[in-house]
């Protein structure tokens, strides 16, 4: 199609990459399924359980639960970041100094480290000192995120929203600035209205960076640890403990290492899979 | 309906303003003022919180430390993507477009998952607590991400000139160095800002690789936060600090940045 | 359908243009008749899009009006003013079939589905889309899609006029050929007015009765094909029409003539015979107007070039490298070269613009 030339030794190319990248990935995740399949009494003693773990946790109500929690999670940030952006990159300026002025500071959020925007969000959202907490319940709701599940959800959200929603602004405002004028025109002569104008060219323009969007945002909420723990710790009560801070939990805080492990696995082929299928359905559509 | 339509982006931006601000207001404050009474701006403004930061060591050597690595990170990411990225996309070879999936499939890899093996691999090969080891750990994620966006901007070069400079007499390395790179500047701009964000705002594999040598400035916020009871003033002071580098960083690619997504493929 | 008046107009980019520089279209008074071929020629930059967009209504002039058979059209956006505008790059909607593409102006107009099923099919049978209809306009190729948007401009029957805006920049060259007879072909179906710009002046003298040529944001002549050869108005057009273009010659006017280095010689529009004129004078002859002459003024053959049906000559004359044709079967003496230059072509040129008998020295 691009005429790439065949030619076996651009291997050599990749290999820097391909030592650096499994030196990360293989040895580490070689410890995991290493893990997943043996149990320990502790004294670095070690027996062969087989599938035991995986089994255990693909039964158990608490995998279960943090993985309801994890896909309530993940699709309420989808719903809202996605059209949110998209609607942001529709209203944007297109020429001038604003365009900078709004880029950049869109792009803070993205630059703060991820346990900062936890606490800034924990300091931001108290009711005693904090101006979202003291302003929500000066306005007559009574707010406290500490306590109440629901107050703990809005914040969670929240958070993600004033994280995230940039990323998919930067990418949807980028397919919208690579439309020619010529489109735009030659919608106006044809007569189209606001609506064919976003139906019929932008959205189709803005396919591709909204794949890259969906994808980023999907694989990034879904390994979501740092905000939340800093947050809310998963509380109250396990009521936002969303995958990963279960996972540690468990890991780190109960030193279970074989569950942990397999948990780990069925966790990242969750991932994997949603992604490629992701992947798969909207490149085959683009092929169409 | 076009005529309000600056107050979309103005209304986001407030949005996203309104945090950072009350962070900032904050580390202006004394602990007094924070915990004292309800102020929606400081009253006593006091520069109190960032003495404490700049004289003391413990608190700054966290941001020689993470700015240390975070340098190296971006400099062995982009060096060790650019030449991957040429052959993703000027050649086809054996396995490419699996080789391509597999770098994505990391940026997918829960850090969570990984951190604990993490710490056994580094322990094991002697780096743990030292600034190549963070480094080292984030090109996990940050090659991937390098490669997808170089190979982008590549693309976008015609063959052509490839061609031009062999016939011309330039070696492979020399072409590479002296013309290649430069073309696609805006692209080695754009990756090494990706990187460089993604490792600074990153801090779970970071904290869990580091103990006193090499803890990243985040890491350091938690500690004290916990150890010495709340001193929320100065740490909203070093949270304030940690937004600067990127912000800086930003203002210099800010053009690019949204073409480096744009041209990536999919 | 409407003839199409462009009155004392002019545009500039900038918010207060005060140099001449600063209008990217200086002033200017144009008539395009009812159901005409136009082409509007010049190199890049010359305004020429600029005139277009403000004809189509995509642009605001500056200054003057624009009036569609004599009602003045200037405030009204493109979608009011019934006009089709082709583009350079062939604008599709790439997630529609053909045949909804060439339906979609007439559906955001409300028409009655049974009508538009009937003009879609008449105009894909005028631009051979008829066994695409039901394909993705996305997959075409680049003159498959420029025809999906002149037949979007076709469909609709209240055109007032359709605009091209150099439609064949991204056409194989072997198929511009086919594609402009295709536009010349639909004008003799279709009369309407018809304005095509663009920088090449084939696609201009083959499609256009009349072509307006325009430089650095003015319209120098306009004529119809012969009348830009025969009679540039000013060098630019010598230069820009023709192949090779207009030899000039700088020169002095003295009693009627006009002197090159020291050599007499006589134009079809005289200087006057009494006095010293001002300005930059210049000579302009095409290069099929000079001869090869047993008698003649001495020049030096530097080079020959042969295309085809002629050969083109490169020769020194008087101090000037100059251009000649020389048909099939003429010899060209490469010693004792003489040249004549034919006095009813030689054209006098002040400060660029064909000098007219009786204006003031």
């Amino acid at each position: 199609m691009n005429g790439k030339i065949v030619n076996q030794k651009a291997w050599f190319f990749v290999i820097p990459v391909l030592l650096l990248v499994s030196f990360n990935a293989i040895v580490p995740l070689m410890t995991v399924i290493n893990y997943s399949v043996q149990e320990t009494f502790g004294d670095n003693v070690f027996f062969w359980s087989g599938l035991t773990w995986f089994q255990e946790i693909l039964r158990s109500e608490r995998f279960h639960a943090a993985l309801t929690r994890q896909a309530i999670f993940t699709g309420a940030i989808l719903a809202i970041e996605v059209p949110l952006g998209v609607a942001i990159a529709l209203a944007m300026p297109r020429k001038g100094i604003w365009v900078s002025v709004c880029l950049v500071l869109m792009a803070l959020p993205l630059l703060i480290p991820w346990n900062v925007v936890g606490a800034m969000w924990n300091i931001f959202a108290l009711p005693n000192i904090g101006l979202l907490g003291k302003g929500l319940n000066a306005l007559g709701f009574d707010y406290n995120y500490t306590r109440q599940v629901g107050d703990a959800w809005f914040t969670l959200i929240l958070m993600d929203v004033w994280h995230w929603t940039s990323l998919v602004v930067l990418l949807a405002y980028a397919g919208l600035v690579s439309i020619p004028d010529a489109y735009y025109q030659a919608a106006r002569i044809d007569g189209a209205s606001r609506w064919a104008v976003f139906r019929h060219i932008q959205l189709p323009k803005m396919r591709r960076v909204l794949t890259i969007a969906i994808l980023l945002r999907f694989m990034d909420s879904f390994n979501i640890y740092t905000e939340p723990v800093v947050l809310t710790g998963g509380g109250p009560g396990n009521a936002t403990t969303l995958l990963s801070i279960d996972l540690v939990k468990i890991a780190l805080g109960q030193f279970d290492l074989g569950p942990a492990a397999a948990m780990s696995l069925i966790y990242f082929l969750i991932i994997l899979a949603l992604s490629w299928i992701f992947y798969a359905v909207m490149t085959r559509n683009e092929e169409q | 309906m076009t005529r309000a339509r600056w107050l979309v982006p103005t209304v986001y931006i407030l949005f996203l303003l309104l945090p950072i601000y009350w962070l900032v207001s904050m580390s202006f404050k004394t602990t007094n003022e924070i915990l004292g009474h309800f102020t929606l701006w400081p009253q006593n403004p006091t520069l109190e919180n960032y003495r404490t930061i700049f004289t003391d060591p413990s608190w700054y050597m966290g941001y020689v430390n993470s700015i240390t690595y975070v340098s190296l990170n971006t400099v062995i990411s982009v060096a060790a993507a650019l030449p991957a990225a040429y052959a993703f996309s000027r050649y086809r070879f054996l396995g490419d477009k699996h080789l391509f999936f597999w770098l994505l499939t990391n940026r997918m890899a829960p850090a969570a998952v990984f951190a604990l093996p993490f710490f056994q691999l580094y322990s094991a090969v002697g780096l743990f607590d030292t600034h190549l080891a963070v480094a080292l750990a984030h090109t996990l994620f940050n090659i991937p991400l390098a490669v997808w966006i170089l190979e982008g901007f590549m693309s976008g070069v015609p063959r052509q000139l490839d061609e031009t400079a062999y016939v011309d007499g330039y070696s492979f390395p020399r072409f590479f160095i002296r013309i290649f790179i430069p073309t696609i500047k805006a692209g080695v701009g754009v990756a090494a800002f990706f990187c460089f964000m993604f490792s600074w705002v990153e801090l779970l594999l970071a904290k869990t690789l580091t103990a006193v040598a090499a803890k990243p400035i985040a890491a350091t916020m938690t500690k004290t936060a916990s150890s010495s009871g709340y001193e929320l003033g100065l740490l909203a002071a070093a949270g304030t600090l940690t937004i600067i580098p990127g912000a800086i960083v930003i203002w210099f690619v800010r053009n690019h940045i949204a073409r480096g997504f744009a041209l990536g493929r999919v | 359908m409407a003839k199409i008046t462009l009155e004392n107009l002019g545009h500039s980019y900038l918010p207060a243009p005060a140099a001449p520089a600063d209008w990217a279209l200086k002033e200017m008074t144009l008539e395009w008749q009812d159901g005409g071929a136009y082409a509007l020629l010049g190199p890049s930059g010359c305004g020429k899009t600029t005139l277009l967009n403000i004809i189509s209504g995509l642009l605001r002039p500056s200054r003057g009006r624009v009036l569609f058979d004599g009602r003045d059209v200037t405030a009204l956006p493109p979608e009011e003013r019934h006009i089709a505008q082709i583009f350079q790059f062939p604008v599709v909607y790439d997630t529609m079939t053909v045949f909804d593409n060439l339906a979609f102006p007439l559906r955001n107009r409300g028409l009655p589905e049974p009508e538009v099923r009937a003009r879609v099919h008449e105009i894909a049978e005028m631009t051979d889309l008829s066994a695409l209809l039901a394909t993705r306009a996305r997959g075409l190729t680049a003159d498959g899609k420029q025809k999906i948007s002149l037949g979007r401009g076709l469909v609709r029957e209240d055109v007032n006029a359709i605009l091209f805006d150099e439609p064949l920049t991204v056409i194989d060259p072997h198929l511009k050929f086919q594609l402009r007879s295709k536009l010349k072909e639909l004008h003799h179906r279709v009369p309407k007015t018809m304005i095509y710009v663009t920088h090449d002046q084939t696609e201009a003298l083959t499609f256009a009765d009349t072509v307006v040529v325009m430089n650095m944001g003015e319209v120098v002549q306009t004529g119809t094909p012969e009348e830009l050869f025969a009679r540039p108005r000013h060098t630019f057009v010598g230069h820009f029409i023709g192949s090779p273009g207009m030899n000039v010659i700088p020169c002095t006017p003295e009693n009627g003539r006009v002197l090159i280095g020291g050599e007499p010689f006589e134009t079809a529009n005289p200087p006057p015979s009494g006095g010293r004129p001002e300005g930059r004078f210049e000579l302009g002859i095409r290069p099929e107007f000079l001869r090869i002459v047993p008698d003649g003024i001495p020049a030096r053959l530097e080079n020959v070039a042969d295309a085809g049906r002629f050969r083109i000559a490169d020769v020194t004359c008087l101090g000037h490298r100059l251009k000649l044709l020389a048909p099939e079967g003429q010899e060209i003496p490469a010693d004792e070269l003489k040249l004549a230059f034919d006095p009813a072509h030689s054209w006098l040129y002040r400060n660029g613009w064909l000098f007219e008998e009786g204006e003031s020295p």
